[in-house]
């Protein structure tokens, strides 16, 4: 391949040069497209479906193949069905392939990948055990609460150990973040005197998103599970906000909700639209906050998986060309990556801060 | 496991194993962190405050020390005046009086003189009247040394007596 390049054109820049070596090798290849075809028609790569398999749960922690053998931590099943638990290995599934005891994963329908029970026929309801199996993302999730319960309290005990002096080590890596959320977030938010109430969860919940949104990022054991891009751990974080704000709003709070200051009458009788509008925000709050982290987290990574793939999908083509297509690739997928760093503190950021705004509303004093 | 169908499984892990941690590092991680970072700062706080006060305290330290410093020096002053006033009244005086002592001497010494005067006078008189009368003895014995003028000058003296 080397030699089709002349000398001369070593000259130009890097790009044009890519450019040539992208056009060469489509040509070079056309010869032995037919015999790489039938290669890789066995198993075509599919971008989409692995984008999705790596975001979304799963009963094993896949962390390489080789070879052909898949390199997979199996992970405890978990299986409440007509009130009789059943718990065993995700590896009796054999990566899907097998039943046990009367489960299996699904492999198509709207609860493809989810385990359901097998029954003969085809076209019936799929039936479902309440599944509160370990998967992926619980165990990602516990590695991280453990990892985060480690830190606090370490440094707790440094704040204790060292009172009244300055912070060292990670001490003083993490002060300021405290910092900035104390006063930054809570006061700004909340107020000077009731900030105190919520800054524990503000913390908590900062640190936890922030952790997790790095680790989601890492690509190895034990990142690169889609914690915080996953819908169900969303919605439990802007469910503590959502019950936090609704416990604690008082009474301009709920006065606000049904009868708005500075709204015509018009609108509240004899049809009560700003009440309605108003009460539907209360949960649109929650709800947004929800779909917002799911959905940055989510896309940053698919954006990365893309251009990941994009590798493979030339690489099938011929095998030349998968090289070439890595330069540009690796290099979009580390920028992107640098954003990523970025948007998990973002993310990290505005969950917070929304989450303590809406405290803010729901304990500000009537003016 | 679709994208968006949250499964039951995960949120129930996570509601307790996120409510529990919560828990734990509200009760034994933020507690006493934000504890101590109140602390510090009201410690920093007051450290401030009291270097304030000091420096407040020194200038009005070195405020005092000034107007002490100008107190003294009018003090000094006012003595000063005061002594060079006693000075002056001490030369005066002891001027006046020297004045009235140099007066005093001269005047006894005036006196002293007089009667000095007056003492040779009456010594030159009695020397004289003590002269005069050897002399009037002399002048006699030689007048009357002849007969006839003894006897004229008794006749004189006679006729003075004659005249008494």
């Amino acid at each position: 391949m080397i030699n089709i390049f002349r000398p001369g054109k070593y000259r130009n820049g890097g790009l044009i040069l890519l450019a040539f070596f992208l056009i060469l090798t489509v040509n070079l290849s056309a010869s032995e497209h037919t015999e790489e075809a039938q290669e890789h028609a066995k198993k075509e790569y599919n971008a989409g479906e692995s984008i999705i398999e790596h975001i979304i749960d799963s009963y094993y922690w896949h962390i390489l193949d080789w070879g052909e053998t898949a390199v997979a931590l199996p992970l405890p099943i978990i299986l409440i069905d007509e009130g009789k638990f059943h718990f065993f290995m995700s590896s009796k599934f054999h990566h899907g392939h097998e039943a046990y005891k009367g489960f299996e994963i699904a492999h198509d329908g709207s609860n493809k990948g989810k385990i359901i029970k097998i029954s003969h026929d085809h076209h019936g309801e799929q039936e479902m055990p309440l599944d509160f199996s370990i998967t992926k993302n619980v165990l990602a999730l516990f590695i991280s609460l453990i990892i985060l319960v480690w830190v606090f309290l370490s440094i707790a005990k440094a704040y204790k150990k060292r009172e009244g002096q300055a912070p060292k080590g990670l001490q003083s890596f993490l002060e300021p973040l405290i910092i900035f959320i104390r006063d930054d977030i809570a006061k700004a938010a909340i107020g000077e005197k009731k900030y105190m109430k919520f800054l524990p969860y503000l913390l908590t919940i900062f640190f936890f998103i922030f952790l997790n949104n790095l680790m989601g990022i890492i690509p190895i054991f034990p990142g690169g599970a889609n914690v915080t891009g996953n819908i169900g751990i969303t919605m439990v974080l802007a469910l503590f906000t959502f019950i936090i704000t609704t416990i604690n709003g008082n009474k301009a709070y709920w006065g606000h909700i049904i009868n708005a200051p500075g709204v015509p009458w018009w609108l509240k009788i004899p049809v009560p639209l700003m009440p309605i509008v108003e009460l539907i925000g209360v949960f649109t709050k929650p709800f947004v906050l929800m779909v917002r982290l799911f959905a940055n987290i989510t896309a940053g990574h698919i954006i990365i998986l893309g251009f990941i793939s994009l590798i493979f999908i030339f690489g099938n083509m011929n095998m030349a060309m998968g090289y070439g297509v890595s330069v540009i690739s690796v290099l979009f997928a580390v920028f992107m990556g640098i954003l990523e760093l970025l948007v998990a503190f973002i993310q990290a950021y505005v969950f917070t801060l929304l989450s303590a705004i809406y405290f803010g509303m729901a304990v500000e004093e009537h003016h | 496991m679709e994208l968006v169908s949250p499964g039951i499984g995960l949120i129930f892990w996570m509601t307790l194993s996120f409510g529990i941690v919560l828990f734990i590092l509200a009760k034994f991680a933020w507690k006493p962190i934000l504890k101590s970072l109140r602390d510090r700062e009201e410690t920093i706080d007051e450290a401030l405050n009291a270097a304030n006060k000091a420096r407040e305290e020194m200038k009005e330290l070195q405020f005092s020390n000034e107007a002490l410093l100008k107190e003294a020096k009018e003090e000094r002053d006012g003595i000063l005046r005061d002594a060079r006033k006693v000075k002056e009244s001490i030369i005066e005086d002891s001027k006046t009086k020297a004045n009235e002592e140099a007066n005093r001497i001269v005047e006894s010494a005036k006196e002293s003189i007089q009667n000095e005067k007056m003492a040779a006078m009456t010594d030159l008189k009695n020397q004289l009247a003590t002269l005069s009368i050897e002399i009037a003895e002399k002048i006699l014995k030689e007048e009357l040394s002849e007969d006839k003028k003894q006897k004229e000058y008794v006749q004189k003296l006679i006729d003075d007596v004659k005249f008494n």
